[in-house]
């Protein structure tokens, strides 16, 4: 049901608009899915033929698997991090009103809008110079984190501000402490929020290459890593393909996910259907 | 039970301030053991922070509040024995209706059979039977204040304290919640503190009515002393309509020097020569009918007095006049009252609660 009608001339430049944008962004990443079928090394065009034989090799690159494994180790941690940070803040910053409370709140949103090679290199020169630290995987992970935290944080704060107070304060009333009240009635209100803000932030770290570039010691190699490194040698290349079509289905999953949750959490919560 | 001597709730010089706001001044109180008691007063006037903090919710700026014998004013919520039954319910939307009315049992341990028990009574109370395994988004407003107020009931509180818990619902639903939570109220014996700014609902089922205004109580009292012998002339305006006479027009109509209230069902009406005369008994004044409202079950005429006033008579519709009644608009007329149906205010409102030997 359209909201409001629109000339039909503009109705029909409005979809050409939309479907060229979409062409746009998605032709590309249909042509990486397809040349990873191409039988030709170079990728000429059309395919002279299509095989499976990249797909085999990517499978059995040990490269590509331990940067796959990396790269899931990497966003799991992450995200558990920022699930627990994230949560605690958005808590606090409800429930407390002080001064430069909203300062606090964008500080804690900002990362995500930093350019990465920034956040990188800052976090390289912390990390090394100041607190002394080997770049390891934990250096990545706490480099991710920062930016998964604001999914978590935006995600849980929008849930409270739909819910109000007062559910936990009859759980209280009813003679529950504050421990009983979170886990009997804040988190299970919080869960599908919860659940959606740490896709995100797993779908947001799996892919991340310019804050890990800086954060990770020559060894540790993510997925995204291994891509960057191999895409240039010519007999990798299709291989390549391989893996960035798995990238892309696994970033794409937890997003989807993410995105049905919220929205089934929002209307289980006002009730509709 | 608690004797006749020890309130369910005392309060002492209970102040709440926020900022620069005095939401609660200089508060005494004492409600008691097994009464219905409302507060009612405009929104902003006090009255559900007074609520607040007996649950607990908001420390008080200062003053006391006990629950029987004990002191809890530095007590947390859950470790008071008073339950909240809140304007929007608050009915956990992630538990069914048998979950939440059980919780309150739940997190005090209750064995799981004996606290199936009483949630099933509790909801018997409430008429909400074979709704248990219902979820909160499946049921009407009506019911989930029914199950608000069950999961309250269920913990057998010494006190019960409801926000405004009828606002939401439609007038003829209200009505009959109205009565069935005063029947409810007396089946269960205990104590319910009710906040409320309608105040056709605060005298239909209230023990003791405490009007506020500005932080403060402006009268405590009955019904229907709060009716008929209002304090000051914002209780008077408050609850009922108020007919007010003061300055020069109290002086000409009733010979003093101060303000008098009449409510409207006491005035009569008189075509211009079928006037009674005035006596020691009955006074009488002219004036003209500027404005008829048909309401129904009655008929409000507003009559402005050759002397000043303005006055709105009311007229129960038990016979065929009311053609009568609406064509007396802008027509000339007479109104006669008893003397003593007036009630002088002239004094200030009374901040002193009535000592509770007055009551009961």
């Amino acid at each position: 049901m359209p909201l409001v009608r629109l000339p039909a001339g503009l109705r029909v430049s409005v979809t050409v608009v939309t479907l060229v944008v979409l062409v746009v962004i998605y032709v590309p990443l249909l042509l990486v899915l397809l040349n990873s079928f191409n039988t030709d090394r170079t990728f000429g065009w059309p395919p002279p033929g299509y095989t499976t034989h990249w797909w085999s090799l990517a499978w059995h690159s040990e490269g590509a698997r331990d940067a796959l494994f990396t790269s899931v180790r990497v966003a799991l941690a992450a995200t558990a991090i920022a699930l627990v940070l994230g949560t605690l803040a958005a808590m606090g910053l409800r429930r407390t009103r002080f001064f430069g409370r909203n300062v606090v709140s964008l500080l804690i949103i900002l990362p995500i809008a930093l350019p990465g090679i920034v956040t990188g290199l800052a976090f390289q020169n912390g990390f090394r110079t100041i607190l002394g630290l080997q770049l390891s995987l934990w250096t990545i992970v706490i480099a991710h984190a920062t930016f998964c935290i604001v999914t978590v944080f935006n995600n849980v704060q929008a849930r409270f501000a739909r819910l109000g107070g007062n559910f936990e304060q009859a759980s209280m009333d009813l003679g529950a402490g504050p421990f009983t009240t979170f886990r009997l009635v804040t988190l299970p209100m919080l869960r599908s929020a919860l659940l959606a803000g740490g896709l995100l932030s797993f779908g947001l770290s799996f892919d991340e290459i310019v804050v890990t570039q800086f954060t990770a010691s020559s060894t540790d190699r993510t997925l995204p890593i291994w891509i960057f490194q191999n895409l240039f040698r010519p007999n990798a290349a299709p291989i390549v393909n391989c893996v960035a079509a798995a990238l892309v289905l696994f970033s794409v999953i937890p997003i989807y996910l993410a995105q049905r949750l919220s929205g089934d959490a929002a209307e289980a919560m006002t009730g509709a259907r | 039970m608690v004797g006749a001597g020890s309130p369910a709730i005392s309060v002492r010089g209970l102040s709440k301030h926020y900022d620069q706001v005095r939401a609660v001044h200089g508060l005494d109180l004492d409600i008691e053991d097994g009464e219905f008691f409302s507060m009612l007063g405009p929104s902003g006037s006090g009255k559900t922070t007074v609520l607040r903090l007996i649950a607990g919710f908001e420390p008080p700026t200062a003053g006391t509040i006990r629950l029987g014998d004990e002191d809890v004013t530095d007590r947390a919520p859950y470790d008071r024995d008073v339950n909240t039954v809140f304007q929007d319910y608050a009915i956990f939307p992630h538990m069914s209706v048998l979950q939440n009315v059980e919780y309150g049992l739940r997190v005090k341990r209750v064995a799981k059979p004996e606290r199936r028990r009483r949630a099933e009574e509790a909801l018997a109370t409430v008429r909400l039977e074979g709704y248990a395994a219902r979820r909160p988004h499946q049921l009407s407003g009506g019911q989930r204040q029914r199950v608000a107020l069950a999961r309250a009931l269920v913990n057998r509180p010494k006190v019960l304290l409801l926000d405004e818990p009828l606002g939401a619902l439609d007038l003829k639903l209200r009505r009959e919640m109205q009565v069935e939570l005063k029947e409810i109220q007396r089946e269960v014996g205990i104590t319910f503190v009710f906040v409320t700014h309608d105040q056709e609902e605060a005298l239909t089922m209230s023990d003791r009515i405490a009007v506020f205004n500005d932080g403060r109580i402006q009268q405590l009292a009955t019904p229907v002393e709060l009716y008929e012998q209002p304090a000051s002339a914002f209780v008077a305006g408050f609850v009922g309509t108020s007919n007010l006479l003061d300055g020069q027009v109290a002086k000409e109509l009733v010979g003093e020097d101060g303000t008098f209230v009449i409510r409207p069902e006491k005035l009569v009406m008189h075509a211009e020569d079928g006037a009674p005369a005035a006596d020691g008994n009955t006074a009488v004044a002219p004036g003209v009918v500027r404005e008829v409202v048909y309401l129904g079950a009655s008929t409000h005429s507003v009559v402005e007095l050759d002397a000043g006033a303005t006055l709105t008579v009311a007229h129960q519709n038990t016979d065929r006049s009311i053609d009568a009644a609406l064509e007396r608009r802008q027509q000339r007329v007479v109104l006669s009252w008893r003397r003593d149906h007036l009630v002088a205010l002239g004094r200030a409102p009374d901040p002193e609660t009535p000592s509770p030997e007055e009551e009961s």
